[in-house]
């Protein structure tokens, strides 16, 4: 069954936190309890592919065991050969689930949520190698970080320490009924944003473009503005779905978006567009990169790092999608996005060419949204 | 005292701004002050002036916003 597909979801969902809610009003502990709801949520949402439930059973052993390796070799030495070949395994199912199908008949490798669930695993390989991470995880809190119902399909993408830290939290009753509210509220404004205004673009505007466009031209043109918004409301009511539902469970998963429309530029509208898997690739990709790279003194040149720096993170983003072309493409364009912006804004910080007043920054939001749209164009498959 | 003001010209020179050291309660990264490139020149500033190893994750933004708050952050590393 998918996450949040159905009505009947929602309905076993109810049933399901029913008990949870009541914990909660109550003040008491109820992590216990949610816990034993994710083994039945996972085994409600896999029972339709016993294949898929076993790819996430033998996924899940490997990215456990690997952490509670590194743990223990980080323990006494601090290798780097040792730490590139930890992170390696623990990307080396998500890699094969993208590539084998290109080369054989194998297809069991992959399941629901393998691309999210990958950076959880990598996440605390390099927080422990950070130093961040020193004591043992509790094998329970470790497996329930990893498979946390509600976010399993597409994140958000949340960190080990944040969630570890809301398990030991002490929630009273009170403090839950404000939980429960925004829960619940997030919940509604879910079906608002999916259900409701982006069914509606599909069903009313996208399928019916060959009735409203009059030329091949127009007929592109309306469907970029018209993806980029279910795109919007889809993923973002989807988003809401897992938190509101993260919410009733006592988990403050991250936010996923933030007004993406109205980012001034491209560097704004990256802080608040899929912020959960941005944040990811900025903390452990872009800046491990710049850091490694400024320490070895292997580039000079600022701005010449800086830009490899967003290649490289957009380049990564771009494939974690897929391999298919408009993915790669939608990664280039974004870096190149980014690669122009840092150009105009060093210009700009020099010759202060575009002046900062209410006007430039709506003519901002107006040029910064077409550039975006245009992207989703891009990664639609549209135009091939 | 002395060691504040250290990190404050540090950050100062990190921006390419020296209206920090008047205001040092401004949000860097709302100004547009700091961004993830000059984060990370900073921690590396940290590393090699200082001796404190902060790493990138620690950095959560919301906490090591202003200059006041980042210097505050590290007295409490050191």
């Amino acid at each position: 069954m998918t996450p949040y597909g159905s009505f009947t979801f929602f309905f076993i969902l109810a049933i399901l936190l029913a008990p949870t809610i009541i914990l909660g009003l109550r003040g008491k502990r109820f992590h216990h309890y949610n816990m034993f709801v994710t083994i039945l949520a996972l085994a409600i949402i896999f029972a339709s592919s016993i294949q898929q439930a076993i790819a996430l059973s033998l996924f899940t052993i490997w990215q456990v065991v690997l952490i509670k390796v590194y743990i223990h070799y980080r323990k006494n030495s601090n290798g780097d050969s040792i730490f590139y070949m930890a992170v390696i395994l623990s990307i080396l199912p998500l890699a094969l689930s993208k590539v084998l199908p290109y080369f054989s008949t194998i297809t069991f490798v992959g399941f629901l949520g393998i691309s999210y669930l990958t950076f959880k695993g990598t996440q605390l390989i390099m927080e422990t190698r950070d130093g961040l991470i020193k004591k043992d995880l509790p094998l329970s809190q470790l497996l329930y970080f990893i498979l946390f119902f509600p976010t399993i399909s597409s994140g958000p993408i949340d960190r080990y320490r944040r969630f570890a830290k809301d398990l030991e939290v002490k929630i009273s009753g009170e403090q839950y009924k404000l939980l429960l509210y925004e829960g619940i509220n997030k919940i509604f404004r879910g079906f608002l944003y999916k259900y409701i205004i982006g069914y509606s673009i599909q069903n009313f505007f996208i399928n019916k473009l060959k009735f409203i466009a009059h030329s091949p031209f127009e007929h592109h043109l309306y469907y970029m503005y018209g993806y980029s918004l279910y795109l919007f409301f889809d993923f973002a009511g989807y988003s809401m779905f897992a938190i509101g539902v993260s919410y009733l469970m006592g988990i403050k998963s991250p936010e996923n978006f933030n007004k993406p429309f109205i980012s001034r530029n491209i560097k704004d509208f990256w802080n608040r567009w899929h912020m959960s898997l941005s944040f990811w690739f900025r903390d452990y990709v872009y800046m491990r990169f710049i850091f490694w790279m400024t320490k070895k003194k292997w580039i000079k040149n600022r701005n010449m790092l800086s830009n490899l720096g967003y290649i490289l993170l957009f380049l990564l983003m771009g494939v974690w999608h897929g391999l298919e072309l408009q993915y790669i493409l939608y990664g280039l364009y974004q870096a190149f996005l980014m690669v122009a912006f840092n150009s105009f804004e060093r210009f700009n910080k020099k010759h202060k060419w575009w002046p900062q007043n209410k006007f430039t920054h709506v003519i901002a939001i107006i040029i910064t949204f077409h550039f975006i749209c245009f992207g989703f164009y891009i990664f639609s498959g549209q135009l091939f | 005292m002395e060691f504040k003001q250290e990190v404050i010209s540090l950050l100062a020179e990190i921006c390419q701004d020296d209206s920090i050291k008047e205001n040092p309660d401004i949000d860097l990264f709302d100004a547009g002050l700091l961004d993830s490139f000059g984060t990370v020149e900073l921690l590396v500033q940290i590393e090699e002036r200082f001796g404190i190893l902060v790493p990138i994750t620690e950095f959560d933004r919301d906490v090591w916003n202003t200059p006041n708050n980042i210097a505050l952050q590290l007295a409490d590393m050191r």
